[in-house]
């Protein structure tokens, strides 16, 4: 049985008067890949973002409930949110790379974090680029501009960069949503490879995709978890008739 | 067939008024460019006849130390060394711009990422305001604040290169640091999320990242205000003292180019080396901005490039 990493209790969460979630309790377990479903606007980027506080960047957001990670709620007052959203890392929708190097940019929250070890970055920077299965198309040209990439190249650099900290935890947001299928495939095989290490959440859009890399789907509607299950139980049988409607095209 | 064709033969109305609007827009332009090309003709022309007329040499021009037109030295050469001036020029442009830097990229860094509210609401129209004073309120103030203040410190009439660059350093803040704050405000939001996503303090993503994106526009906003730095007559000439020294302290009258040629110009006579010397000064103001212009372009272009 994998054991349960992160969870969350009875989570709401207001953008000022608006309620964006409205009471979402559910567990991530090690070594699996959690894909969030749901339709535009439901919810789940929102709840994403919630469980590395990547949503106090925005004024005006009130969150209430617990998100438990290694034991503790993060959202308690004396949590440093530097060393969570180290061990909770984040990719996002459109490729973010920064202006610089491709080695700078896989070597950034190390430097951050005060590595000095010229030696011990570089072996850091080549295993974080092998694992995110770029290692060979960029191998000769780290100094170049990662801006130069391609959109695909250039977010495996991002997983790369985020793996590079050596999170527990990955968030995806979307990640190949703005990139073609060639591209999603070599992402969604590397994500199977990650997920050995690795407690994995993604959300998207795409359903084959939710249905081919995830061991367990969860389905939002309006700010609502309707359901949560194996992903083969969701995409075949699923208890509510909203998620049929939805897995089956009949919605909205 | 035939009618059809007809048809769109004829000038439509539309299509008067369309070249109509192309016509007005380029007559615009083509005066535009003729005034600034006339002016560049002009004040290199005359600039020019110093060395071709009267026969000054240019190395007695930029590098003599001797600034009394109209005397000759012992040798009979005309007294013209504008290097007082060009180094007080560049002395006063080059400290301002050091002093006013750190200060316009702490300001822009509050308003754009520690509180862009307060920055928007009270900083913002501050600095507008400042942008519009008139320069000679702040030669005013120069004159009847900083420069008693200097003597009073360091004795001496005051007047100098020290006065002259404190009231620029308060001239060029609100220009570099508006220019700085919107430079910031382009760097795109997902950088900064994408350091905060990895652990990142605010501190680490505005120095490594937001800063380091931002350079090259940031590098213009500084060239801008040394342009406006080198540029200014009036303040400058106020505080300055206006002798045509090269400047061997910060607390003794020196003068810039700018600050001699607003005391001289109503003085000289056309067409005598008096006045054509001063021509000459005026060439080598036109041709220091026309510089900063080109290097702003060039950043630009760099920046974009990456």
């Amino acid at each position: 049985m994998n054991e349960q990493i992160v969870s969350t209790e009875n989570v709401h969460l207001y953008y000022g008067d608006f309620e964006a979630l409205k009471g979402i309790s559910m567990e991530f377990y090690d070594n699996q890949i959690t894909a969030l479903i749901g339709p535009s606007g439901c919810g789940k980027s929102t709840y994403l973002r919630l469980i590395n506080r990547m949503n106090d960047l925005i004024p005006g957001v009130k969150i209430t409930g617990k998100v438990n990670y290694d034991g503790k709620n993060v959202y308690d007052e004396g949590t440093d949110t530097v060393e969570l959203r180290k061990k909770i890392g984040m990719v996002f929708q459109q490729p973010n790379p920064f202006p610089f190097s491709i080695y700078e940019n896989v070597a950034y929250g190390l430097k951050i974090a005060g590595m000095k070890d010229k030696n011990k970055i570089d072996e850091i920077v080549e295993r974080s680029l092998r694992k995110a299965a770029i290692w060979n198309e960029v191998k000769d040209k780290l100094d170049e501009n990662a801006l130069a990439l391609s959109g695909g190249q250039q977010q495996r650099v991002c997983i790369a960069r985020v793996l590079a900290i050596e999170p527990d935890v990955i968030l995806l947001d979307e990640p190949t949503s703005a990139l073609d299928p060639i591209s999603s495939g070599k992402i969604e095989r590397m994500l199977e490879e990650l997920k050995k290490e690795y407690t994995i959440i993604i959300v998207t859009h795409n359903m084959q995709q939710a249905s081919r890399i995830s061991d367990r789907t969860a389905f939002f509607l309006d700010g609502n978890l309707i359901e949560v299950d194996d992903t083969r139980k969701i995409f075949t049988n699923p208890e509510k008739k909203e998620t049929e409607d939805y897995i089956s095209g009949r919605f909205g | 067939m035939e009618e059809t064709v007809q048809h769109f033969k004829k000038r439509s109305p539309k299509r008067k008024q369309e070249r109509f609007g192309k016509t007005i827009s380029l007559v615009a332009t083509i005066f535009i460019v003729s005034i600034v090309f006339s002016i560049l003709f002009f004040v290199a022309s005359r600039g020019l006849r110093t060395f071709t007329e009267h026969g000054v040499s240019a190395i007695d021009f930029f590098a003599g130390t001797a600034w009394r037109p109209g005397e000759v030295s012992d040798a009979g050469e005309p007294l013209v060394g504008a290097f007082p001036m060009i180094a007080g020029s560049f002395l006063v442009t080059i400290f301002s711009a050091l002093l006013a830097t750190p200060f316009a990229l702490g300001a822009a860094i509050f308003m754009t990422e520690i509180s862009p509210k307060t920055g928007k609401k009270y900083l913002q129209p501050v600095i507008e305001l400042l942008v519009g004073i008139p320069s000679v309120v702040y030669g005013f103030i120069g004159l009847t604040v900083i420069v008693p203040f200097i003597r009073q410190i360091f004795g001496g009439t005051g007047f100098g290169v020290l006065a002259a660059t404190l009231v620029l350093f308060v001239m060029i803040l609100p220009t570099t640091t508006s220019m700085a704050v919107d430079t910031l405000n382009a760097v795109p939001r997902y950088y900064r999320e994408a350091s905060f996503a990895m652990g990142a303090t605010r501190w680490q993503t505005i120095y490594k990242v937001v800063l380091r994106a931002a350079s090259p526009g940031l590098l213009t906003a500084v060239i801008f205000g040394m342009a406006r730095a080198f540029g200014e007559a009036l303040a400058v000439q106020m505080v300055i003292g206006n002798a045509a020294l090269v400047p061997d302290s910060l607390t003794t009258p020196a003068s810039t180019l700018t600050s001699i040629l607003t005391m001289n110009m109503g003085n000289t006579v056309l067409g005598t080396l008096e006045n054509d010397v001063l021509w000459s000064l005026a060439t080598i103001l036109l041709f220091m901005s026309l510089f900063f212009n080109i290097l702003t372009r060039w950043i630009g272009k760099k920046g974009a490039m990456k």
